[in-house]
């Protein structure tokens, strides 16, 4: 993955003066030796066999997935940071404590597999392979963000990453999700549109018609809902008469996934992406079988930050709540005792690991601080294709004039 | 900004007394009591009122239950129950056609959308459901009607209520400065191509609280927009008794000679400064408040156009297909000899509403 950087350290680490342990402790490498991890929980699925609970990583993997799950944690409180000091302006929507998803997601798929998500999307942005200064000049508004300062924290995009953003209406990329699936199928690409929701979203009707389209039509779509139980101030169990998201699709087969562990959504996406590209129904009589490629996952994942930066996050939930998910299930440390665990590395390494990603984060943010805002001309840009479009101007035409370039 | 508001609001407001509840016993009217309220405050109010006086009413809507994102129904559930004030799940086209067989079956549903940007899904139902409904069952359904309703709260008391039930939606609307793509924009114009409708927006406090009460009680659906920008920033006096301001009915706020501008919402705040600034200059100008946009008051608009001869139309939604341009056609059409200049539009861009941070703050305060 393009955002983690591993280099073999040498014999100058620091050996632990006394270990009750016998084992030899490995150096932290780039070994790529696979381990055997079992997810904490099963999976519980909805017409269609679960995957095994015993995931096949390595130590360079779960280094991996621990600096960029600590470089997405630092990126959004940073960004917590930079909205109460006002550089952040408008709607911000942080992920932290929902990493996981996005990490283990990554693992399992190609970049030309096409993710597509709502306005939660910064670290679906990094994972993606999105920059840290992009992301932050992005949501600062400056010229050198993603979507070039005009989109904000709902939009972020990634074309050559197939990343389709960044959607501030609810439930609006869903039927979007499908149509990418459906262009992806025609084709022949062999590869797959990851479309996420959240459990709010999923009461949309566009949802419903998104699913039937898909399996109607045979789509290599993963439906994916980040469960993280609350639609902005609402709890699922209010809004939802079934909050069993994975079940929802009925004829549509589900996975419900532990989403704060990477390791689980890492197979239950490889699951969902193979189960997606089959060629040709399970079960022996085909012309009554009605295999659908489609799959729901729902993840079961928790936000520690309200619904934005505007939501304080305590009105409708209490902070016993919040510290006792961040204490039992938080992503990063799941992964981190993982790693000391399998004596991948020490406590003192990782945390050396996560000051490096709080250096680079607090870089990428004075790069970010530097650059320039949008020229006003840009106002007018990109309404329509270059050179179709209409002339605007301002209240008194003489004073605010501007062609469309 | 504050005194700036303080100074418009301040205009006399006739209490409706055409609609809503007529009551054959009379209860003791309560004193002028006011109240320095905001303006969500002042809707928070006019939701109590409306609960209170009739029980087959209720508030829904996304996240209402804990007073809403904007806190306009704070202490409802608490006051009148879960069963009367909940949230919905996050479905706006299925909250408004909920909205809509409700009020089919003799209620007051006022439904909230959390954000007008976010009305969209529900247009179809606005606008073919609602719209339509009484008219295509030639009367016999409607979203909107009259209930005639006996009480017996004593012995020798006969209580009539000629009550109108309806369904309102009630939308913040408008620019706020940082709210982006999905949290400022303006779409009365869509809505104002529908009959069928009414489409009611206030300018401050004391006309929000008159002009929901109306709406509520308007046998007729009503898309109702509140300006967000003015939440907190208005403050005004704000009577705490129940009154009503009629729809369908212009206010002149400000009288001149010169120029008539006519506009709605929070932009009259930017155009009573503009009058201000003009009258440095020695420019008189006549300032109108629509209140309501669809069906509109016209008379009032003419009448005050052939006495200045000058029009100005100012809103933010983008000036193609924007309001203004009815009103322009209409003025055009009932004034075209008296007009001394063409009908000017003061408008928002043809551009989506941008993602704008700071560059903004020198032109608008927020």
């Amino acid at each position: 993955m393009a955002l983690s950087r591993l280099s073999s350290r040498s014999t100058t680490l620091l050996q632990p003066l006394a270990t009750t342990s016998l084992l030899r402790r490995r150096h932290i490498s780039t070994d790529t030796t696979p381990i055997t991890v079992e997810t904490s929980l099963p999976f519980t699925s909805h017409l269609i066999s679960p995957p095994s609970r015993a995931v096949e990583t390595s130590s360079q993997e779960l280094l991996s997935f621990f600096r960029d799950m600590a470089l997405m944690r630092r990126m959004e409180i940073a960004a917590d940071s930079l909205y109460k000091a006002k550089l952040i302006r408008g709607f911000c929507h942080l992920y932290d404590g929902q990493e996981a998803v996005a990490i283990g997601m990554e693992a399992a798929i190609t970049k030309r597999d096409a993710i597509i998500t709502s306005y939660r999307d910064h670290c679906t942005f990094l994972g993606r392979g999105g920059g840290l200064f992009e992301a932050f000049s992005e949501l600062m508004g400056r010229t050198t963000g993603c979507s070039k300062g005009k989109g904000g924290s709902m939009h972020f995009y990634k074309k050559d990453a197939s990343f389709y953003g960044g959607h501030g209406i609810v439930g609006a990329q869903a039927p979007l999700g499908c149509g990418l699936a459906f262009a992806q199928k025609y084709s022949k690409e062999e590869a797959v549109t990851f479309t996420l929701y959240g459990d709010g979203a999923a009461n949309q009707g566009q949802l419903f018609e998104a699913l039937n389209i898909a399996a109607l039509w045979d789509l290599p779509a993963v439906l994916v809902c980040e469960n993280n139980h609350y639609g902005m101030g609402t709890a699922e169990w209010r809004s939802a008469k079934s909050p069993a998201y994975f079940k929802r699709g009925d004829y549509v087969p589900g996975l419900k996934v532990d989403g704060m562990d990477a390791l689980a959504v890492k197979q239950a996406c490889k699951f969902a992406k193979e189960h997606a590209l089959k060629n040709g129904p399970i079960g022996s009589n085909h012309h009554a079988f009605a295999f659908v490629f489609e799959q729901i996952l729902e993840m079961d994942t928790y936000r520690y930050h309200g619904h934005s930066m505007s939501d304080p996050g305590s009105t409708y939930r209490t902070r016993d709540e919040i510290s006792g998910v961040r204490q039992v299930r938080d992503p990063i440390d799941r992964v981190r005792k993982l790693i000391i665990a399998h004596d991948i590395a020490t406590e003192k390494e990782l945390k050396d690991m996560e000051k490096e990603v709080r250096k680079e984060v607090d870089a990428a943010v004075a790069q970010a601080k530097e650059s320039p805002i949008p020229e006003p001309s840009e106002l007018f840009s990109n309404i329509y294709v270059k050179g179709f479009g209409a002339e605007s101007f301002g209240a008194d035409r003489k004073e605010l004039r501007a062609t469309l370039p | 900004m504050a005194s700036l508001l303080g100074r418009f609001c301040r205009k006399l407001v006739v209490p409706g007394s055409a609609h809503g509840s007529r009551m054959v016993s009379t209860t003791a009217c309560d004193s002028e009591a006011v109240k320095s309220l905001n303006l969500y405050s002042a809707i928070n109010q006019a939701l109590h009122i409306a609960l209170e006086t009739d029980p087959r009413s209720y508030v829904f809507g996304e996240d209402v239950g804990f007073g809403g994102v904007f806190r306009c129904t704070t202490g409802l559930a608490e006051r009148f129950g879960k069963n009367r004030v909940f949230n919905t799940p996050l479905c706006e086209q299925g909250i408004v056609g909920f909205g809509i067989g409700l009020a089919a079956m003799g209620n007051r549903a006022v439904v909230e959308i959390q954000f007008a940007d976010y009305i969209y899904p529900a247009f179809d139902q606005i606008v073919n459901e609602a719209a339509k409904f009484r008219y295509r069952s030639g009367n016999q359904f409607n979203c909107g009607g009259i209930n005639l309703v006996f009480n017996l709260p004593s012995k020798s008391l006969l209580l009539i209520r000629l009550l109108f039930i309806g369904l309102t939606i009630r939308a913040p609307y408008g620019a706020v400065g940082h709210g982006g793509h999905y949290h400022s924009q303006s779409p009365e114009a869509f809505f104002c191509h529908v009959p069928g409708i009414k489409v009611v927006i206030p300018r401050s406090p004391r006309e929000a609280k008159g002009l929901l009460l109306s709406s509520i009680r308007d046998p007729n659906p009503v898309v109702f927009f509140e300006p967000k920008w003015l939440y907190r920033q208005a403050v005004e006096e704000v009577p705490e008794h129940d009154y009503m301001i009629p729809l369908s009915q212009a206010e002149v706020i400000r009288e001149g000679n010169d120029i008539t501008l006519v506009g709605w919402g929070a932009q009259l705040t930017v155009m009573e400064q503009a009058c201000l600034d003009a009258e440095k200059e020695g420019i008189s100008c006549e300032l109108i408040d629509l209140k309501t946009l669809l069906p509109w008051d016209k008379e009032t608009v003419e009448a005050s156009v052939k006495k200045t001869g000058r029009l100005l139309i100012s809103h933010e939604a983008p000036v193609t297909g924007g309001f203004g341009a009815e009103i322009s056609a209409t003025i055009l059409e009932r004034c075209f000899l008296k007009l001394e200049a063409p009908v000017s539009r003061v408008c928002g861009l043809d551009t989506p509403f941008p993602l704008i941070l700071d560059a903004i703050k020198s032109t608008v305060n927020y």
